[in-house]
This record gives structure tokens, C-alpha cells and sequence, in this order.
């Protein structure tokens, strides 16, 4: 005869549990708090003080790849073109260069959609991108795997692969697959993960649904958010200081003198 | 032609070669000796503290130039560039694929500057600064020529141009400096040139390119030196003087100063427009050989200064003069200082100055070889990308018959001739053969479609290259020429202006 608990027992163990599981949710919540303040002003401090110390350093010399614009709004159109068409990536390798951009560019439109956790009332423009913003998803996802096989498959790219290229795809792929999975498998509660980041933001530790999924996409993000400033991931700043793309061609013109040469 | 190495085989561009781990690893120049490094303010040999000091000189370095800073840090191992560069193309070692070459010092970087090199250096691939690292520098930062091809297909404009030259000013600042380049920067200092000419070798070799002219043409054109009061001082790698085929692009500028009616003058103090300074990353050296420049122009008060056909010293002069000998305001300020010896015989044909008979050339089909430092580390004229249109200019002018090779590897992705950067020593003749394969495969096809004869170029680097390559792979040395013999030899002297 199979020992049924009473009713009394029944009860008490449903009391525990949800104390207990009101507890970890407590803990959870105040720990992802905990560890999203910490990311946020590991990313802020690091990033910056890499800006500021690419942009102490001289630049003694002109050493534009021409040819090159021989003045500034030429310059700002040719860094341009290097951030939003990925120019000189698409002279080189078209393959590479459709999934670096299908990823990159995916990224950015994904990101631009999670504004409305952050945002009350939610921004119109950001409303308007939500259904687009699924698809960037996949397009991440198109993006990392291509890159990858490239890196698997292509023997002079393998050669140059360190441990950390591979975690690195890793990384963002898992934080895309479980943010596609949210989307449609395990969904979570997205109006509470609203009410929790616009907590974080007023210094306020609101309830975190603690679903597994949400939690590992959220765990990945943050680890993203503390490696971006000791990673090759400085590559994004990076372009911006680097002298072969941001110098015009005008040294007979203007004397390249740098004041902190 | 016989060689101890297996020269390439010609097939169709392009042609990227599976990786042949130390395919190269042989390959390394002499070291330079006590006498050859001592003047130019390094040690002698490798100094006791090597490792201590060549961090030292890392960290000193990563806090002069943005460009070793942020290509150190910037780099996704994206791969853009394995397949471009000629010595990965002509040889197969991938530690000549340009991110790998990079990868030689950011791993030292990594270890000893970065957070996760130092926690986690197997994770990011860091690793210590030991002797084998040491003598993977000293070969492979010697199996670069500088030209800057990887940079225009990096998505961050990564130029391993900077991080070779970043390399090889650690290793002679340790004692390991490479005796070819060394000791032509020593003979600049101690005679005035690359070659070690002395002024009255300089000035008899002169006269008799004036006898020459004069027999040839029956006109009486003038190489002056040390002409006080001239227009123009002319600043020509010392190759000019006397080597075939580059004294047959002297001849074509003195024909076009002649026959303009312009005053001109060569520099004894000055007679090198060579800066191999440039090469081992040496700003102080670079500095001081082209501050000889200056001196000799004030000296001979000329009004503008030009200069000869030679890559990477139109880099120097085009893109650095201007700060590291400038300002120029004792100079005309109509002209471009400096200006380019193609400027100014384009100038010159656009003004009508110069009458040309192109038949001269008739017995000619020629392409151009863009030169790698003229391409991609300057310009001419006042519109990007003039420095491919004018020389080709200068070219069509003279000659009836002129083919361009195939696109991408020309204008901004010409291929070096695989003997710039400080490599162009016979201790480097199998990397240098393999290098030129790129180019070698391209000339081939428009010789076979177009039945081109000549290549024209204008450095002289590439020419003293391509005469000692060209036979490696069947073809004649004398294929090469100077793009101011094809403007010489059709130039109507004498002739009403």
C-alpha cells in the first residue's frame, strides 16, 4: 500500500517549499542584481580607460592606407563605411564578410529590441523594430555558425585559432539560442523581467523570474559584459583609434605634428 | 636557372597554398656585427639582460605609437588576411600569413600587458619571451617586406607593417640587428648613400652619363652636382648612378629637366633618397638620414625639391618628411614639397612642355608594376589615388603599346616584389624568389594574353629585384625597366618647345 503523506504533512512540506522557493528566488534576484551592477561598471570602467589610453597614446607618424580621404569629412565617411558596410572585410573574403555582417548586424538590431526592458513607456521606434527583431536572432545565430565553420574548416584560420576564438563563438551563440529559445520554447515571464531591469535601474531589486533559461541567457550576457574589456572584443573601439583608416592623406599639406607626440 | 630551393611553379592567380608548417623556418639574413650596429646607438650583440630589456622596449613602444596599441589589442582572428600576403602566397609557411606574423609578438603582448595573458595565458594563447620566441621574431619579421597589402583587406586596418618594424627595433634594441640594412643606414651616415659612393666617384660617374647622352643623342644634357642656385634639388636612390636598368631612368629625368628648361641639381651631402631607417623602425635613424635632406637643400638654396623613382623613399618623403625635417617654407610655395619626379613630368606634359615620339617605343608592349609603398603610404597629385594614374600617364605618353595587369593585383592590391622592407640581400634570395610569385604569376598571364614585353616600375627596390628574380622563372631580367627610360627614350630633345 503506498504511504500517502496526510494532509497535515502535505501541507507543511507546500509551505516549505515555496518558502524555500521564495528564498531562492530572493537570492537569485539579488544576486544577478549584484552581478549586473558589477558587469556594468566592469564594462564602463574597462572600455573607458582603454579609450582614454588609445587616445593618450601618440600617433607620431601619417600612416594612412591610401588611398585615402585627404580630409576630415572624407575620413568620417570612409570610417563609415568601415562600420556599417564593413569595407575593407568585404574587399578581402565575401564569405567572411556576409557572416561577420549578418552577425554584427543581427547584434545590433537584437539589442536595440531588448530596450524595451528598459524603457516605460516603451519607445515607438523601438516598438516598431520588435517583429524585425526576431529575425536578427537568426541571423546572429546564421552569422556564429558560418563564422565558425570557417574557423573549424579553413586550415589557415584553424592555425590561428586560440582556445579563447572558440569560447568566444561559443559564448554569443549560447546567448543567442537561449534568448531564440525564450522566444519560442521556454517562455518566460517577460513582463516581471521588465518590472526587475527597470528596478535595477532605479537601484530597486524587483522579483527575477527565476527560469532556468533566463538565467543562463542572463549569466552569459554578464560574463560577455565583464570579458569585453580584456578581450579581442576591444576590436569595436579599436577601429575607431586605428591610424591607418581615422588619418586623412594631407601630410605635405598640413604638418602632422601631434601635440602629444 | 640553378638554385638550392625549389622555385615555384607558375600557374594561375590566384592560387592559395594549404599551409606547410615551417615551410621558412631556415629562412634568416646575417646578423649585423659589433661595427655595424655600434653607430647606430645599438648594442653590438645580443646584451645579457635580453628579456628584461626587450619587454622594456615592448612596453616603451606600446606607449609611443597608437598603431602597435590598438593593432595588439584589436584583432579577431578573422582570417581576412591569411591569403594575402606574397610570402604566405609564394611559400606556405603560415607563420607568414599576416595575422600569424602579428600573432609572434601579440602572444608576447598577451602574456606580459593583458589581464587574461597573464591569469590565463594558455587559454588566449600567451606564452613567455624565450630565445625561440626571440629567433621566430628575428626570422619571421624578417620575411615581411612592409608593403601594407594585409592592411587593406583588415577590417580594423591592421598594417603588420607596423608590428614587423615594432619587432625588429626590439630586436636591435637587444643587440640582434639585421646586417643588410644596418649597414647601408651606417654608409648613409659615414659617405652620403646607400652604395657608399664618394662624391668624386659620384661626380665622375656624372660626366660620363653625360658623354653617353651626348653620343647618343647628339645634345649636350647636363647632370649637375652640388649646383648652387638651382630650382631644383633632385633626391634619387643612388641605385640611379649606375646600375642598369635604374641609370636609364636617371637619363629620362635629366632629359625632361633639359628639354623643360629647368635648373636642377644632385646633392653630394645628400645624393640617397633611401631611408632605411624606415625599415628596422628606427624613427631616430630615419630622422637623421633624412635630415641630410634638409641640410643640403638649404645649403644649395634650391627652390623645390623632388624626388626619384623609389618606393619607399617617396613613403618617407611624402608622408614624413614634413614632420620629422620640416616645414619646408624656405622652399616655393607653388610646388608640393616634396614633390615626385612623376609629378613633375606630368606637370610638365600637361602644360605642353614636353614633345613625345611614342614610335620609340614601339618595340614595346608594357604593363606597370604599382609599387607597394607608392600605393598604399602615399600619393600623387591633389586627388586619391593619383599615384596609379600618373605614373600610368607618364607611360601612355611615351608608349603606344601599355596593358594593365589583372585588377587585384594592382593600384591598392599590387603585390611587392617580394625584395622590399630591408630584404632585398642575397642571404634572402629563396624568400625573396618565392615572394615575387604573385607577380610573377599575373605578368605571366598578360604576357601570354597580351604579349606584354617590358614592366615598368618606378623604385628602385623593385627593379634591382625583379632583374636578379625575373630569370628564376624563365624570363628575361632585362624585362624590367625604369618608367622615366620609356619617357627618355620618346622625349623630342632639341625640339621647339
Amino acid at each position: 500500500m503506498p504511504a500517502y503523506p496526510s494532509p497535515q504533512v502535505a501541507s507543511k512540506v507546500y509551505v516549505l517549499v515555496s518558502r524555500l522557493k521564495g528564498i531562492a528566488v530572493f537570492v537569485v534576484s539579488y544576486l544577478y542584481a549584484a552581478l549586473f551592477y558589477l558587469a556594468t561598471a566592469v564594462l564602463i570602467v574597462g572600455v573607458g580607460r582603454r579609450i582614454l589610453l588609445y587616445s593618450r597614446t601618440p600617433a607620431p607618424l601619417k600612416i594612412p592606407t591610401t588611398p585615402a580621404p585627404t580630409s576630415t569629412p572624407g575620413v568620417v565617411a570612409r570610417m563609415f563605411r568601415e562600420v556599417v558596410f564593413f569595407e575593407s572585410l568585404f574587399k578581402s573574403n565575401k564569405w567572411t564578410w556576409l557572416f561577420g555582417w549578418a552577425f554584427h548586424f543581427g547584434l545590433l538590431l537584437a539589442l536595440l529590441r531588448h530596450l524595451r526592458y528598459f524603457t516605460d513607456p516603451v519607445w515607438s521606434w523601438v516598438a516598431f523594430i520588435q517583429s524585425a527583431g526576431v529575425y536578427a536572432g537568426y541571423a546572429m545565430v546564421f552569422g556564429l555558425v558560418g563564422l565558425w565553420i570557417r574557423r573549424l574548416a579553413v586550415d589557415r584560420v584553424r592555425y590561428i585559432s586560440a582556445p579563447s576564438d572558440h569560447l568566444m563563438l561559443a559564448l554569443i551563440l549560447g546567448i543567442a539560442g537561449s534568448g531564440l529559445l525564450m522566444k519560442y520554447v521556454w517562455h518566460t515571464d517577460v513582463v516581471a523581467l521588465k518590472t526587475y531591469m527597470l528596478g535595477l535601474m532605479s537601484l530597486q531589486i524587483k522579483q527575477l523570474p527565476a527560469d532556468p533559461m533566463l538565467l543562463i541567457h542572463l549569466a552569459l550576457v554578464i560574463c560577455l559584459m565583464i570579458i569585453f574589456p580584456i578581450s579581442k572584443l576591444l576590436h569595436a573601439p579599436g577601429l575607431f583609434f586605428s591610424p591607418t583608416r581615422n588619418q586623412a592623406d594631407n601630410p605635405r599639406e598640413r604638418r602632422h605634428m601631434p601635440t602629444n607626440a | 636557372m640553378k638554385a638550392e630551393f625549389d622555385i615555384p611553379v607558375i600557374t594561375h592567380y590566384p592560387q592559395t597554398p594549404a599551409i606547410q608548417v615551417d615551410a621558412m623556418v631556415h629562412s634568416q639574413p646575417f646578423v649585423a656585427k659589433p661595427d655595424i650596429q655600434e653607430p647606430l646607438g645599438f648594442p653590438g650583440e645580443l646584451v645579457e639582460d635580453w628579456h628584461d630589456k626587450a619587454i622594456d622596449k615592448m612596453g616603451e613602444l606600446l606607449g609611443k605609437y597608437r598603431s602597435l596599441q590598438v593593432f595588439m589589442d584589436a584583432c579577431v582572428k578573422c582570417g581576412a588576411c591569411t591569403d594575402k600576403c606574397h610570402y604566405y602566397l609564394g611559400t606556405a609557411d603560415p607563420k607568414n600569413m599576416p595575422v600569424a606574423r602579428q600573432d609572434l609578438m601579440r602572444k608576447v603582448y598577451r602574456r606580459y600587458f593583458t589581464f587574461a595573458g597573464k591569469h590565463f595565458p594558455k587559454l588566449v594563447g600567451a606564452v613567455d619571451l624565450t630565445e625561440e620566441v626571440l629567433d621566430d621574431w628575428y626570422k619571421y619579421y624578417h620575411q615581411c617586406s612592409e608593403c601594407r597589402r594585409c592592411s587593406v583587406y583588415c577590417p580594423y586596418g591592421i598594417d603588420t607593417a607596423e608590428i614587423t618594424m615594432a619587432g625588429r627595433e626590439i630586436l636591435a634594441s637587444v643587440g640582434v640587428g639585421q646586417k643588410y640594412s644596418n649597414e647601408i643606414i651606417g654608409k648613409v651616415f659615414k659617405i652620403g648613400n646607400n652604395l657608399g659612393l664618394p662624391e668624386p666617384a659620384l661626380v665622375d660617374t656624372l660626366e660620363g652619363l653625360e658623354e653617353e647622352v651626348k653620343e647618343d643623342t647628339d645634345v649636350d644634357v647636363r647632370f649637375p652636382v652640388d649646383q648652387k642656385g638651382a630650382d631644383i634639388l633632385l633626391v634619387t636612390p643612388s641605385a640611379d648612378f649606375f646600375a642598369e636598368p635604374h641609370v636609364d631612368g636617371l637619363i629620362g629625368y635629366a632629359k625632361v629637366f633639359h628639354q623643360a628648361g629647368i635648373s636642377w641639381t644632385l646633392s653630394s651631402h645628400a645624393s640617397e633618397a633611401a631611408n632605411f631607417g624606415l625599415f628596422i623602425g628606427s624613427q631616430g635613424n630615419m630622422q637623421r638620414v633624412a635630415m641630410r635632406i634638409r641640410e643640403a637643400a638649404l645649403e644649395l638654396g634650391v627652390k623645390r625639391i623632388v624626388v626619384g623613382e623609389c618606393g619607399h623613399a617617396w613613403r618617407v618623403a611624402y608622408s614624413y618628411w614634413n614632420t620629422l625635417i620640416g616645414p619646408f617654407d624656405f622652399l616655393d610655395p607653388n610646388y608640393p614639397a616634396p614633390q615626385h619626379i612623376c609629378e613633375s613630368t606630368y606637370d610638365l606634359i600637361q602644360q605642353g612642355a614636353l614633345k613625345f615620339n611614342k614610335e620609340e617605343n614601339d618595340d614595346k608592349v608594357v604593363t606597370f608594376h604599382d609599387s607597394c609603398n607608392v600605393s598604399r603610404a602615399s600619393r600623387m597629385g591633389n586627388m586619391p589615388g593619383g599615384q596609379y594614374v600618373i605614373p600610368r600617364a607618364l607611360i601612355k605618353a611615351s608608349c603606344n603599346h601599355f596593358v594593365d595587369m589583372r585588377q587585384e593585383t594592382i593600384h591598392e592590391g599590387t603585390f611587392c616584389c617580394g625584395g622590399g622592407g630591408g630584404l632585398l640581400t642575397d642571404d634572402l634570395v629563396e624568400l625573396r624568389v618565392k615572394g615575387a610569385l604573385p607577380r610573377m604569376q599575373a605578368l605571366h598571364e598578360v604576357i601570354e594574353e597580351n604579349e606584354v614585353t617590358h614592366m615598368a616600375a618606378i623604385c628602385a627596390i623593385c627593379k634591382s629585384q625583379f632583374t636578379k628574380v625575373l630569370p628564376y622563372y624563365d624570363l628575361g631580367m632585362d624585362m624590367i625597366i625604369s618608367v622615366h627610360q620609356l619617357v627618355g627614350d620618346a622625349l623630342e630633345l632639341g625640339v621647339e618647345r
